[in-house]
């Protein structure tokens, strides 16, 4: 076989196992999640489908994919059809910068477990992140509902107040790690992860990542006592369903994410890399469901206030003292 | 301090979460697990018989007037004998909202409540109930009381005929 025939082979092998890992443990998250919602409300979550509900997911998809595709008469039609595909694939884009292991040794190569080692990793992190409001918000504008629309509104809005200091807590994880590429930022925490070194962006990163994930405390694009629905209000059968799993698909990237950048990423004693990567990933994810099992939804007002006048102050002042420590700590 | 007090509260609810979660589960697995029912639960409605084993509905409509949501109809018939029963009698369980109300204004204890719940159908029109499904042919929760015993003299039993009963007095006996 040629040498450029292997290469290709073992990048699609890749491609394809993140692809079906990925997909299957956003279904599986869902699943995680009401269960673990359930024991906190003394109830077993669903358990009625296979040994312990654990065929669920597959009767979910089944229920989704057999569902009626319902596009409203007044409804923007393209752009409502595009929606929902635009929020999954964000979310899966984003996890191709994400390394979840040591470079391994595969028929004589060496295989970086990551799907593209960018040297601007965190921009396009960030970059993506903010694109995916897009497949809420014409999603949203798209259903010409109110409902909907105020969920799109609502949507942007929490993203212009998060985003900023989501970019701000991370300017410490560059500094400390001198690289935009997410290996190299892994490869600085060899020792410490930089959750211990920096406590203080850890904190603010946490918070806009639940923000960035549209959840409780912060799921005010949906709101379903408010809003209906939100912005998927008008959506109905596989369509709601891909931004459901593109939620939760969002979710692990963040999980990835909080990972990578604070955590240590794939470093750990004893166990190999992506087995310490994956025990983070789920940490978080099991974190960002107790969250949700704990907290009751800010108000409006709230989140812009926590957003402008507690978290961005912060974080800026994060950056000039970390700043200011690494100066010290070279001069 | 304030911001101690928000910081605490924002805290304190993780713990208690965190609890929960290793907490037995509350949930009754409804078809596997049966809880026991109240002894006076009001399932479902039947209609049963006096002792002697004749129907004891006597089609006085009082149910059907007593009921909320006006989900019992019947019609009024008589046997030769001038004892009364409902030609047919109906009841549409798709609207009945199990109060009891007509158990209550019944005089004949014809319409008894049961621990009987589960009629879910998936049809609307085999929730409602003719006579002939609801008849019984038991006592119910009423083991004793026959309605013609004490009532409706002169119909079911000669006059003066029924246990404790006196015969009645010639009344020109008692003229001075
Ligand atoms: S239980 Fe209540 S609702 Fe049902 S038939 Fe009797 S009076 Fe009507
Ligand atoms: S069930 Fe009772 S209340 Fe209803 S008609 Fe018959 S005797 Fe009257």
């Amino acid at each position: 076989m040629p040498e450029w025939m292997v290469i290709l082979l073992l990048i699609v092998a890749k491609l394809g196992l993140i692809f079906m890992v990925l997909l299957t443990l956003a279904a599986y998250l869902v699943l995680a999640e009401r269960k673990i919602l359930g024991r906190i409300q003394l109830r077993p979550g669903p358990n009625r489908v296979g040994p312990f509900g654990l065929m669920q997911p597959l009767a979910d998809v089944i229920k989704l994919l057999t569902k009626e595709d319902f596009i409203p008469t007044q409804a923007d039609k393209w752009l409502f059809l595009l929606a929902p595909g635009l929020a999954a694939v964000t979310a899966l884009l984003t996890f191709a910068v994400v390394p979840f292991g040591p470079p391994i040794t595969l028929f004589g190569h060496e295989v970086p477990l990551v799907v593209c080692d960018l040297n601007i990793g965190v921009l396009f992190f960030l970059g993506l992140s903010s694109l995916a409001v897009y497949g809420m918000t014409l999603g949203g504008w798209a259903s010409n509902s109110k409902y909907s629309l105020l969920g799109a509104i609502r949507g942007l809005s929490q993203l212009i107040s998060y985003e900023l200091s989501m970019g701000l807590a991370l300017v410490p994880v560059v500094m400390l790690a001198r690289s935009f590429s997410l290996t190299d930022i892994v490869m600085a925490q060899a020792d410490v992860p930089f959750a211990l070194v920096n406590p203080l962006a850890f904190l603010i990163f946490l918070i806009s990542a639940v923000a960035e994930s549209k959840r409780i405390p912060f799921d005010l694009p949906e709101a379903e006592n408010e809003l209906v629905g939100g912005f998927h209000t008008e959506y109905s059968g596989m369509r709601f369903g891909l931004f459901f799993v593109g939620e939760y698909i969002n979710l692990i990237i963040l999980g990835s994410m909080l990972t990578v950048f604070f955590l240590g990423g794939w470093m750990g004693p004893f166990l190999p890399g992506v087995v310490w990567f994956s025990i983070k990933v789920l940490f978080v994810c099991f974190f960002f469901i107790w969250v949700r099992g704990t907290l009751p939804r800010l108000r409006y007002d709230q989140l812009m206030h926590f957003g402008w006048k507690i978290l961005l102050p912060l974080s800026l002042l994060n950056v000039i003292l970390t700043g200011a420590f690494l100066l010290w700590r070279q001069g | 301090m304030s911001i101690w007090r928000d910081i605490k509260g924002t805290i304190e609810p993780f713990w208690i979460t965190l609890r929960n979660m290793f907490r037995p589960v509350v949930t009754v697995e409804y078809p596997e697990v049966r809880t026991e029912l109240a002894p006076r639960y009001r399932g479902r409605l039947i209609l049963t018989r006096d002792p002697d084993g004749q129907e004891r509905c006597v089609a006085c409509y009082l149910c059907s007037a007593a009921c909320p949501v006006d989900c019992i109809s019947m019609q009024a018939t008589e046997a030769e004998d001038g004892r009364r029963y409902a030609a047919w009698f109906r009841i549409n369980f798709s609207r009945c909202i199990f109060c009891g109300l007509c158990t209550e204004a019944c005089p004949t204890m014809a319409i008894q409540v049961t621990g009987f719940f589960e009629m879910a159908n998936r049809n609307p029109l085999e929730t409602v109930w003719e006579k002939e499904e609801l008849l019984v042919d038991h006592c119910g929760q009423e083991p004793d009381y026959n309605f013609y015993h004490h009532a409706g003299i002169g119909v079911a039993a000669a006059r003066g005929e029924n246990p404790g009963e006196d015969k009645p007095v010639d009344v020109k006996d008692l003229m001075p």
